[in-house]
């Protein structure tokens, strides 16, 4: 099956659906110049991304890389201040190497502020010129790959919406696309049923440890995945929280675990581990569902299914994020920024099964072209933070 | 017969999901017996399908998804008051904490 026959074709042979000129800050001292450099162009497929640590973090490194090649951006301009200590050369390198045009200023070499900023758009301007002729290939549905994420969940999430996107997966995967889905900390309780879904014992164990160390963590910061808008929604536990987010992954076989990052090889469904390994040192696992959203990204997601019963209206850079909103009462208030009703199965105008076709539908017009409602209100937020992660071993992706 | 307001997601479960806002005072019917909403529940809040013993585990998808704290009623509001979760206590005690004035039943800290 194709989902596109207009995708954009990369050097490194990875499709995109997008074709975006990332302006990545590699410190926070260089995040103004950089915003400053894209408003001109942010409704021109400019975006913004950054890490805004001056310490070295081999994750950070690894998720810049991942998404400054990401198959839905066409090219980089890398903004440094000049002192800090990402490591711009390997960055600016790594996406030379995939064949993407890509610049460097740094600010502290350039004259300052105002003179960068000049500077920074004439060669936003000369990026966009290189990147108007990306060949054109048809993508195929072994090639996408969508990721889920929930967020201002409550009571009414793990009844229509994420059980809608459940469906839209277990399609997706049957006709050989890949899905991901994430938050191992809102699967505590429910690691047992998901790790007899694993297609190999070994990777069986794996899932179930993963929670385990999600558990473990969140137990030491004394604060589950769980926010006072779940709770008002109904939701009283984290458990019962978990059952609904679970509800996410449909009922496929589970062919793997990845960490942020990690390219999926081939089609089936795969766990985001987003937990850090070791122990506790950076604080929360991911501060806000932007972080995650990143993360899924960085994976290769060409699309996010983003389902909220409270209401969240979050975008991304790189990647558009489909709204899936699960309470009818909340479409209501706020269908400006909702792509799909799911709640409409509460009020007996549709069915999961209904509300799962309709999700699988537009993740493949959105592919072709079509802009989700996040999109076409320029929501492009991004969020990068400390984090550190054991690579993951071979059962992690059993060949089977 | 139970109401068209309130769903059971498994014949199992010892709890129901109200899937339309009830109105206090209002009647809603559970397995044919009447009760009495004391208190305004939004979309998705839980009431007992029965009476539900202090320490049981509180099932919802045919899953536990914590235990009852108390002796909770048939027809009552089953939330924080009155349940808590088996794996991570401190989430509920500052979520009890938060919604305080928030109109919830037994909501206080």
């Amino acid at each position: 099956m194709i989902v596109t026959e207009n995708a954009y074709l990369r050097s490194d042979g990875r499709k995109g659906i997008r074709n975006h000129l990332v302006v990545a800050y590699l410190v926070e001292c260089a995040h103004h110049v950089a915003r400053e450099i894209v408003h001109p162009y942010r409704d021109s497929g400019v975006q913004l991304i950054g890490f805004g640590g001056c310490y070295p973090n081999a994750y950070a490194a690894k998720m810049m890389r991942q998404l400054c090649t990401h198959p839905n951006v066409g090219g980089v301009l890398l903004l440094s201040l000049g002192c800090e200590s990402f490591k711009r050369s390997e960055l600016r390198d790594a996406i030379a190497a995939s064949g993407r045009p890509v610049e460097t200023l740094v600010i502290q070499q350039n004259g300052g502020t105002r003179k960068t900023i000049e500077r920074g758009r004439e060669l936003v301007q000369q990026i966009l010129g290189e990147m108007a002729n990306v060949p054109r290939a048809p993508l195929e549905m072994r090639e996408f790959i969508v990721g889920t994420i929930c967020g201002g969940s409550d009571a009414t999430s793990g009844i229509t919406a994420n059980p809608g996107v459940g469906r839209a997966f277990d399609r997706l995967v049957r006709e050989g696309g890949t899905g991901i889905f994430e938050e191992t900390n809102e699967l505590i309780g429910c690691e047992a049923i998901m790790a007899e879904r694993a297609v190999t014992p070994e990777l069986g164990t794996i899932l179930e440890n993963a929670v385990g160390k999600a558990a473990a963590y969140h137990r030491v910061l004394e604060h589950g995945s769980f926010a006072t808008g779940n709770a008002e929604g109904g939701l009283t536990t984290q458990e019962e929280k978990s059952m609904g987010a679970y509800a996410k992954s449909g009922a496929s076989r589970i062919s793997g675990l990845l960490k942020p990052g990690d390219v999926p090889p081939t089609g089936g469904l795969y766990l985001l581990d987003v937990v850090p390994d070791g122990e506790v040192r950076f604080g929360f696992p991911n501060i806000n569902d932007n972080a995650e959203i990143a993360e899924l990204i960085a994976c290769g997601s060409h699309v996010i299914l983003f389902t909220t019963g409270r209401g969240s209206v979050v975008g991304s850079a790189i990647s558009p994020v489909i709204k899936v909103c699960a309470n009818p009462e909340t479409y209501r208030r706020m269908s400006e920024d909702m792509d799909v009703d799911a709640g409409k199965i509460l009020e007996g105008r549709g069915t999961l099964d209904s509300v799962g076709t309709e999700i699988f539908d537009l993740s493949l017009a959105v592919a072709r072209g079509e802009q989700s409602k996040s999109e076409a209100l320029l929501h492009q937020e991004f969020v990068l933070t400390y984090k550190s992660f054991d690579p993951i071993g071979p059962s992690c992706l059993p060949r089977v | 017969m139970s109401d068209s307001k309130l769903l059971r997601l498994d014949p199992l479960d010892n709890v129901l999901v109200a899937i339309a806002t009830l109105e206090a005072g209002e009647s809603v019917i559970i397995d044919g017996r009447t009760f009495t909403v004391p208190s305004r529940l939004t979309l998705g809040h839980k009431l007992a399908a029965r009476d539900i013993r202090s320490g049981e585990k509180i099932l919802k998808y045919h899953m536990p998804i914590g235990s009852a704290t108390r002796d909770i009623a048939a027809g009552e509001h089953v939330h924080l008051h009155n349940m808590k979760s088996d794996y991570l206590d401190t989430v509920a005690m500052q979520a009890r904490h938060s919604l305080a004035g928030h109109g919830v039943p037994g909501g206080s800290p």
